[in-house]
């Protein structure tokens, strides 16, 4: 996008020194994981028969905690190719649709696909599936991405949407057989009755168990992101957004880097659409259509795409903006319903991209950063983009 | 005498010839197929290619829009599609007032269309006004991904203020021609055109004719076309970009209510008509080369025709994906758009 901001330079002049990237990147895994222990202690005691939904005005419950985790998972690929590799997609919730899709068709429709009844009731088959999702979406990915990829900006915004809405096209028409003849996907109603996972006789369900298996995984994705966008692999990546050119003449193959950034998006987006697949327990197109698309971009933008922690943020800040809407907006405007919400959610995304275009994540690090070090390292460190 | 190398140039139209040849030939063969399955004969080919150049027709228009903003502001406006619907549904509402309920029908859809062009060009201007400029303002090198999200978050604020006050009802303007719910419709041999279509396809070379004089011989256009190809020399001679950029602003929401506003008494406008249409329109733009107007109209023009002859030899559902497979192809073999030459080379 912009081939030489100033803040890049004073980033490598002043340098953040590993060892803090490594101490910042660490301590907020800590944090994140602490916070997210005492918030699992919290909704399991019920400590004076509190909930968490109790500590937030009743505005976050602990159903929204656990979509917050699986967007995560979305928003952390999304970061990885849109902050750092420089290459939009507005199509991603169709891969996130791929993983959830495979696991529902695999378990509920597996036995017309031939697939032996032993298979279909056993504990491991779920998170088969799951694997399976997420190469079936990185193969699709990584085959369409390569020529895709040559396409910049606006074009690029383009393909990637229609791509989308192609894959959401399929879904929703069954893969355009007649439902009477065979079921697939289930058409606009989608499949139910995908069961809950296990871990050997071990149900992960009621909400918690599930809540702490979406986290673990989600840390997970965040720990694996952020060391990959500190490989030469996220050098190469930064390269590109820099000046693809200049990548190129530097001997970084442009076009594989970027493809495999997509591919990388798309296999977390699987990852995340499984878990989806089996918070839902039924798996709908309509979650996976344009302005769910769309939604992931404005998550990952109001969290800040240059910054592998903006993905939680964005995705809390985005969903409880939207929970907080839906519950209190009565309050605001006197006998209101739920018509008002769109309103105030679109207001609310233009001021925070007016006010802070960069995104949250990198103001709240400008907050923690200022304390330890001088006030123009702390700018150089959390306007540059080199850390996450 | 000179050795005469064979021409690069010919030898890239020769295959480029052979390649469209080939396409041509398997996709007829495939639509022969696909409709001796259905027992189509001519007529119904060319029932569905009117009806896919009505369409079109919209497209074109709504593309022209996006060009319009995009050349002088180099911003993608995704909030246009809801232009066309402010258009479409101020109009009906107009047309369904009390206050109008003694005049004519013709009176009133009258007034109705221009109230519609007049409120969607109030509102375009408001989104420029309220949400681009202060996002360009706060930060000079604004990204393309903000002001994406800005013009998505005032599509969004439109949509929802059109759903306080229409609500999710289907509504219904008069045909221009009869003034009447019920369109006349006009027969050549087999196939049936109706007449609203000819309104739009009117319109359609009515306002690409005023655009051109307006962009080649008015000083406005002119300051605009400035102001489009090169920002620094434009402000150098004097020529505000701020307000060229409002201008841009508000003819691109005129024109795309305008769409609406005719486009309207062929559908069934409701609150959430703009994003379909907006995306078509954008297709559209996209595969003219989104800075070009006649490559705009002409990519409208097929999108309609391919998405409703290829609904109309599979199924009703697949529609979009016709759009959508057009629109990948389109950027993968002329990522400049249909009618562009070839691709300069990128500089440092």
């Amino acid at each position: 996008m912009n081939a030489s901001q100033p803040s890049d330079r004073a980033d490598q002049a002043e340098g953040e020194t590993a060892f803090r990237r490594f101490f910042l990147n660490w301590s907020g895994v800590l944090g994140l994981v602490l916070v997210l222990i005492f918030l699992t202690w919290f909704e399991t005691a019920r400590p004076g028969g509190l909930r968490v939904s109790d500590l937030t005005w009743g505005v976050i419950t602990f159903n929204t905690l656990v979509r917050v985790g699986i967007f995560t998972i979305v928003i952390v690929g999304l970061n990885i190719l849109m902050g750092y590799a420089g290459q939009v997609s507005l199509g991603q919730a169709a891969f996130v649709g791929v993983g959830a899709f495979t696991t529902a068709i695999f378990i509920t429709q597996g036995d017309t696909f031939g697939i032996p009844e032993s298979f279909l009731t056993a504990w491991w088959w779920p998170w088969v599936l799951m694997a399976v999702g997420m190469v079936i979406a990185g193969v699709l990915a990584y085959w369409i991405g390569r020529p895709v990829l040559k396409l910049e900006g606006h074009y690029l915004a383009m393909a990637t949407l229609g791509i989308g809405i192609v894959i959401f096209i399929l879904f929703r028409e069954n893969f355009g057989i007649q439902l009477s003849e065979r079921v697939i996907t289930g058409g606009f109603d989608g499949l139910p009755d995908v069961p809950r996972l296990s871990l050997g006789s071990l149900v992960i369900w009621p909400v918690n168990r599930f809540f702490i298996l979406v986290w673990a995984i989600a840390v997970g994705v965040i720990v694996v992101g952020t060391n990959i966008v500190n490989s030469r692999t996220g050098n190469a990546m930064r390269a590109i957004r820099g000046s693809q050119l200049a990548a190129d003449v530097m001997g970084i193959d442009t076009t594989r880097i970027k493809a495999q950034a997509f591919a990388l998006s798309a296999v977390f987006a699987a990852l995340a659409g499984s878990l989806f697949a089996h918070f839902q327990a039924a798996v709908s197109p309509n979650s996976f259509g344009f302005v769910a698309s769309i939604t992931f971009v404005v998550m990952a933008a109001i969290g800040g795409t240059k910054m592998i922690w903006g993905a939680p943020l964005g995705v809390l800040v985005v969903l409880a903006i939207e929970e907080l809407l839906r519950s209190k907006l009565h309050l605001l405007v006197e006998g209101s319903g739920t018509e008002y919400e769109p309103i105030f959610f679109g207001l609310i995304l233009i001021l925070v991209m007016i006010f802070l275009p960069g995104g949250i994540a990198p103001e709240i690090k400008r907050l923690f950063t200022r304390s330890r070090t001088t006030r123009a390292t702390a700018d150089a460190a959390t306007a540059g983009d080199s850390t996450s | 005498m000179r050795v005469v190398p064979m021409n690069a140039e010919v030898s890239v139209w020769v295959r480029r010839a052979v390649v469209i040849a080939g396409i041509t030939i398997v996709v007829g063969f495939v639509m022969l197929y696909l409709g001796s399955q259905k027992n189509f004969g001519l007529a119904q080919y060319l029932q569905l290619a009117v009806e896919g150049l009505r369409g079109g027709a919209v497209y074109g228009l709504i593309a022209l829009g996006y060009v319009t903003i995009y050349k002088v502001t180099d911003i993608v406006n995704f909030s246009q599609g809801a232009f066309a619907m402010v258009g479409a549904m101020t109009a009906v509402a107009v047309n369904d007032s009390e206050a109008l309920a003694s005049s004519s029908g013709g009176v009133r859809l009258i007034v109705a269309a221009v109230a519609g062009v007049l409120v969607a060009t109030v509102v375009g201007v408001a989104v420029e006004r309220f949400a681009v400029r202060p996002a360009r303002r706060v930060e000079r090198n604004v990204e393309p991904i903000t002001l994406i999200i800005v013009t998505l978050g005032a599509f969004i604020v439109i949509q929802g203020v059109a759903f306080v006050i229409w609500g999710a009802n289907q509504y219904t303007l008069p045909a221009f021609t009869t003034l009447e719910a019920r369109d006349q419709t006009i027969r050549f041999g087999d196939v049936i055109v109706k007449a609203q279509s000819f309104w739009i396809w009117g319109s359609l070379v009515v306002v690409s004719i005023v655009l051109y004089y307006f962009f080649a011989r008015t000083m406005p256009g002119k300051a605009l076309r400035a102001a489009a190809s090169n920002r620094l020399a434009a402000r150098l001679m004097g020529i505000s970009t701020s307000r060229m950029s409002l201008y841009a602003f508000g003819i691109s929401a005129a024109l795309t209510g305008l769409s609406g506003v005719i486009f309207a008494p062929a559908t069934r406008p409701t609150y959430d008509m703009g994003l379909i249409i907006g995306i078509k329109g954008f297709v559209a733009a996209i595969i003219g080369g989104l800075t070009n107007p006649v490559g705009s109209v002409v990519g409208g023009l097929m999108l309609g025709l391919i998405e409703n002859i290829g609904a109309g030899l599979t199924k009703a559902g697949l529609k979009d994906i016709f759009a959508f497979v057009i629109l990948i192809l389109v950027l993968l073999l002329r990522p400049k758009g249909i009618l562009s030459r070839r691709q300069k080379v990128e500089k440092v």
